[in-house]
């Protein structure tokens, strides 16, 4: 049709070229596409290293040990060759597990105010700029504090190591939520409050679980990170190697400590201790997160 | 206050036949965000049982003042409501009268449809639930009733439990409407409940409206005048009116009266203007 229109004013006709045009515009994209394609496998490099690195050292240690890698003690004697990583998997799992009670319902509940209620008042705004704060303090240091504050008076023991991680958490815990709480669109709480529900019943129904898997992501990152933290439980839980499964008395042990104290030996028994508590706290990790997500896709689906 | 009211209706051209009792009344409302003043002086009762549709161009109050209804503008930061809203003669803006109370009483349908991520059954039994009906058997009556009142039940009725999310945008809004009615509210504020959905989703919308009438009491808002001259009973005709102090647009109500009366034979020279789309 419009070839005609074109042939009656006596333009000659062309044939219509739909072939993408070569221009610099194009050639950019190709390129940036290309760079973004290269910084994709950079970013994989140092990460691919570090499992490769810990799985192929690790693993064939832990199998080697099979049941008795988690259930004997640690060798008394570094010099000796062998399994025993239990006290220290019994540590790590008890001194993160309390410390995640400690910081992940008082972070939840420090966001709900910060995003529901203190919104932008002044005592919110404080809060929240000392959450940020919090977040660059060094570990080491929140280490210190617990050790001058309560490990002094208290002796060495498990829920020392805890106060310290749940205070590494606390931050990240209250900043990840305030952020999946500022993305529940506010549509949702007036449709809740035009049925006359209050607010804080609105909080639990609605803009909680609408908020559970964000926040769910934001307390297993806080978790994984702390469950590797080494330096604030240096003095705060000590070293022992016997199973200690009581939190709240006693000097304890974790894999974080274990890989740390081995790490710098020379004989092949404990640097190989050292590899296979890597591959645990790595094993835990993984199975944390899994085991989180499983459930908030359940808990998803069920609503 | 209340004795007041039958003067304010001299908006009112016609005599009153039959007068039903009235739901609402509103006595020279204002409504501040912040420092501007979006709507100024609006007087007018809002009877039971009638389909009241408020019309107007963008930006004129209507939607302001609906909220005003079941004080909903509570949760818009800054905003404040001088003149007072009487409802069965209380004043909704007294101190001690609760908001969520209101509320209960006066649901609300928004413009865009927004079930919650649950399921069907969860969308529905929600208010029941937050009113204290636990018993399954009563949640699940209120759900079937509710459902058929909004003339989705045999549509859904055998995917309770899947989520709401997966239905269609008439259907979410049908939904919305059950999980109002589901409160058993005395009065329905929708806020241009079919300005997203296509004309066969918006007839049974309004189909709907038709039959829920004798029930519930029911303010609209819409943009679309053929609608507002299909359901309603009665039509308020808002615009805006340049302040000439501060050149600020604030919203008035210009005329209020039977819908009939509104379409063929407006007594304001703006009615006329636009419900004959010579503006607006």
């Amino acid at each position: 049709m419009s070839t005609d229109l074109l042939s009656l004013e006596a333009v000659p006709p062309t044939a219509l070229d739909l072939r993408s045009q070569r221009s610099w515009r194009s050639t950019k994209n190709s390129i940036m596409v290309g760079l973004m394609g290269l910084c994709f496998l950079l970013v994989l490099v140092p990460l691919g290293a570090v499992l490769f690195t810990v799985v192929g050292r690790g693993l064939g240690i832990v199998l080697r040990d099979f049941p008795a890698w988690f259930t004997t003690d640690i060798p008394v004697r570094t010099r000796s060759v062998g399994p025993g990583m239990g006290p220290a998997v019994v540590g790590t799992i008890i001194i993160t597990a309390t410390a995640a009670m400690l910081a992940i319902p008082l972070g939840i509940l420090g966001a709900v105010y910060l995003h529901e209620y203190g919104r932008q008042s002044r005592p919110a705004r404080t809060v929240r700029f000392l959450a940020n704060v919090m977040t660059g303090v060094p570990s080491i240091v929140m280490g210190l504090f617990i050790y001058v504050v309560f490990t002094l008076r208290f002796g060495l023991s498990g829920v020392g190591g805890s106060l310290a991680l749940a205070c590494l958490m606390l931050p990240v815990v209250i900043r990840s939520t305030e952020e999946m709480l500022r993305l529940v669109p506010d549509h949702l709480r007036e449709a809740s409050y035009a049925l006359g529900t209050r607010k804080g019943r609105t909080i639990t129904t609605v803009v909680l679980p609408s908020a559970a898997p964000g926040i769910v992501s934001g307390c297993l990152l806080a978790v994984a990170r702390a469950a590797g933290e080494t330096a604030p439980l240096l003095f705060t839980i000590g070293i022992v190697t016997k199973s200690n499964w009581n939190v709240l008395s006693g000097a304890n042990t974790s894999l974080s400590a274990q890989i740390f104290q081995n790490a710098g030996a020379v004989l092949p028994g404990p640097q190989e201790r050292g590899w296979g508590a890597a591959f645990t706290l790595m094993f835990i990790a993984f199975a944390a997160t899994v085991v989180a997500r499983v459930a908030t896709s359940r808990y998803q689906r069920q609503r | 206050m209340m004795l007041e009211a039958n003067e304010h209706s001299t908006l009112e051209s016609a005599p009153e036949e039959v007068s039903n009792p009235e739901v609402f009344h509103l006595q020279d409302l204002d409504v501040h965000y912040g420092g501007f003043r979006a709507v100024q002086n609006v007087t007018m009762d809002i009877k039971r049982h009638e389909i009241t549709a408020f019309i107007g161009p963008s930006g004129c109050g209507k939607t302001t003042v609906l909220r005003c209804l079941n004080r909903m503008n509570d949760e818009i930061p800054g905003a404040r409501v001088g003149g007072s809203v009487l409802y069965h003669g209380v004043d909704l803006y007294a101190p001690d009268v609760s908001a969520t109370e209101v509320r209960r009483r006066i649901g609300m349908v928004f413009q865009k449809a927004n079930p919650f991520p649950k399921s069907i059954y969860d969308n529905v039994a929600f208010g029941p639930r937050v009113n204290g009906t636990k018993s399954k058997a009563a949640l699940d009556e209120i759900v079937e009733s509710s459902l058929r009142g909004a003339a989705l039940w045999d549509e859904v009725k055998d995917r309770l439990k899947s989520s709401a999310l997966g239905m269609s945008g008439g259907q979410q809004q049908r939904l919305c409407i059950a999980r109002a009615i589901a409160v058993e509210p005395e009065v329905i504020l929708m806020d241009e409940p079919c300005s997203a959905l296509d004309p066969i989703a918006t007839a049974r919308i309004e189909d709907l409206m038709q039959e829920i009438k004798s029930t519930y009491t029911i303010v609209i808002v819409t943009h679309n005048m053929q609608q507002a001259a299909r359901v309603s009973d009665r039509v308020a005709f808002f615009t805006t009116e340049v302040n000439p102090e501060s050149d600020r647009r604030t919203g008035a109500l210009i005329e209020f009266g039977r819908t009939g009366r509104m379409f063929s034979n407006p007594s304001d020279e703006r009615t006329e203007a636009y419900v004959t789309g010579r503006f607006g």
